[in-house]
């Protein structure tokens, strides 16, 4: 998904300003990397350029000036013409869990203490997202901490796969 | 008297085999009132063993189980009894409504061993199905009821007497995510209401997230490392 993409979705919730849609997505999508203010006016820049939003407001306050940005028909249509593709299932790149499991094994080291380790950090962190989805009754707050939980009971899953592997490779 | 501190329930070398298969090989733990314990680990390594010894139905051949500052073994059959149905909540892994009862009759059971008046148990068992999502099996035998649903009906009837320790044996295996949750909730709430302390064996990375604490068996002993 393109930072294009990605404010043009944020936009179908209802004008905003750069700052706010910088915001509104850091908040929304706790789990991504937070957007930078330049890299939002400079792509807010170039939809505007291609009819997909347009200049809503501009308020003149203390400080600078302000615009609020509305999505456009063709901004719109931009945003559905996305939704019809699904995107490709993967492949999921071995992330650092599986390196430093594999180094582990090569170095002779305890590997299983690594796998328990990180079980730990993994569940702390699912206990935080499921306090973080009860407190809120957003439907779309809520399932966007969904997918967040469901990509660490992954790798949850994962972990204790590879503990009962390397149990297996003991008992053989 | 036993202390504020002290913990509602301990087990100290729990060992029990079937026949040649040694299901547990010296499990000790402890558990605070109110806590919410998760026993987790691979398919066999004995979970559902530990938690029917220290539910007192099954007896362990060595080591024992302390509830409440009495050890279960030193207890008579008729105070056991007692016991499992005024403070323990049990819901098993599998099999375990009367086939022949509706779901509020299965859940209004322990309400009745206890002496309640019928109505009033009737009632609250009705209450104890609604929050739990399985209402509409309220006048179904076990037989004509989904997996799930089964499940739910199990756990009003753990719930239902209002007991101390609640044993719960994968409540949420046979859930979708969303039910499982609905469950869960029901499950730590009511917990939360009395106090009660929570033994969950389960597989759901979910539910160990929610627990205060883990225990992971692996081949009959908890793995003293894995105890966080
Ligand atoms: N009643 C029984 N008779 C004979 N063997 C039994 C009995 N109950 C359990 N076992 C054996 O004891 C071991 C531990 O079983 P247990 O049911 O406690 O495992 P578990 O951890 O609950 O597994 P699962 O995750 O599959 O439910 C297994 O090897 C099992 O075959
Ligand atoms: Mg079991």
């Amino acid at each position: 998904m393109s930072l294009g993409h990605v404010l043009l979705g944020v936009l179908a919730d209802g004008p905003a300003h750069g700052y706010d849609l910088k915001r509104a997505h850091d908040e929304r999508f706790p789990a991504v990397k937070t957007l930078a203010y330049g890299q939002v006016y400079a792509t807010l820049a170039r939809l505007e350029r291609d009819g997909l939003v347009e200049v809503a407001e501009t308020t003149q306050g203390a400080g600078p000036e302000r615009t609020a940005y509305a999505l456009t028909a063709e901004g719109r249509a931009a945003l559905l013409g996305w939704l019809e593709k699904p995107e490709p299932a993967g492949p999921y790149p071995a992330d650092d869990l599986v390196r430093k499991t594999v180094v582990a094994l090569r170095l002779g080291a305890d590997a299983d203490a690594y796998l328990r380790r990180q079980r730990e950090v993994h569940l702390a962190r699912m206990r935080e997202l499921l306090a973080l989805q009860r407190a809120t009754d957003a439907v779309d707050a809520r399932i966007v901490v969904d997918h967040t939980i469901s990509h660490l009971d992954a790798d949850l899953r994962w972990l204790e796969t590879a503990a009962n592997r390397l149990a297996e490779g003991r008992g053989r | 008297m036993t202390e504020v501190h002290d913990p509602l329930m301990t087990a100290v070398g729990l060992r029990k085999a079937f026949g040649r298969t040694e299901a547990l090989r010296g499990v000790s733990m402890s558990l605070a009132p109110g806590e919410v314990l998760a026993v987790t680990g691979p398919s066999g390594s004995g979970k559902s063993t530990l938690l029917l010894c220290l539910a007192g139905v099954l007896r362990p051949e060595a080591g024992h189980v302390q509830y409440a500052g009495q050890r279960l073994d030193e207890l008579s059959e008729s105070q056991r009894t007692r016991l499992r149905r005024r403070e323990l909540g049990l819901v098993l892994q599998f099999g375990q409504l009367v086939p022949e009862l509706t779901g509020v009759q299965n859940v209004m059971m322990p309400l009745l061993l206890n002496r309640h008046d019928r109505a009033a148990a009737r009632t609250s068992s009705l209450g104890w199905l609604e929050r739990l999502g399985a209402g509409q099996v309220a006048d179904v035998v076990p037989g004509e009821m989904s997996g799930g649903e089964a499940q739910r009906v199990a756990v009003a009837r753990a719930l239902v007497a209002g007991p101390r320790v609640v044993f719960a044996d994968e409540p949420t295996g046979a859930l979708d995510t969303l039910s499982g949750e609905r469950v869960l909730e029901a499950l730590l709430s009511s917990a939360r209401d009395t106090g009660a302390a929570v033994v969950l064996v389960t597989h759901d990375n979910r539910v160990a997230a929610t627990a205060d604490r883990e225990i992971v068996l692996r081949d009959g002993r908890a793995d003293p490392r894995l105890v966080t």
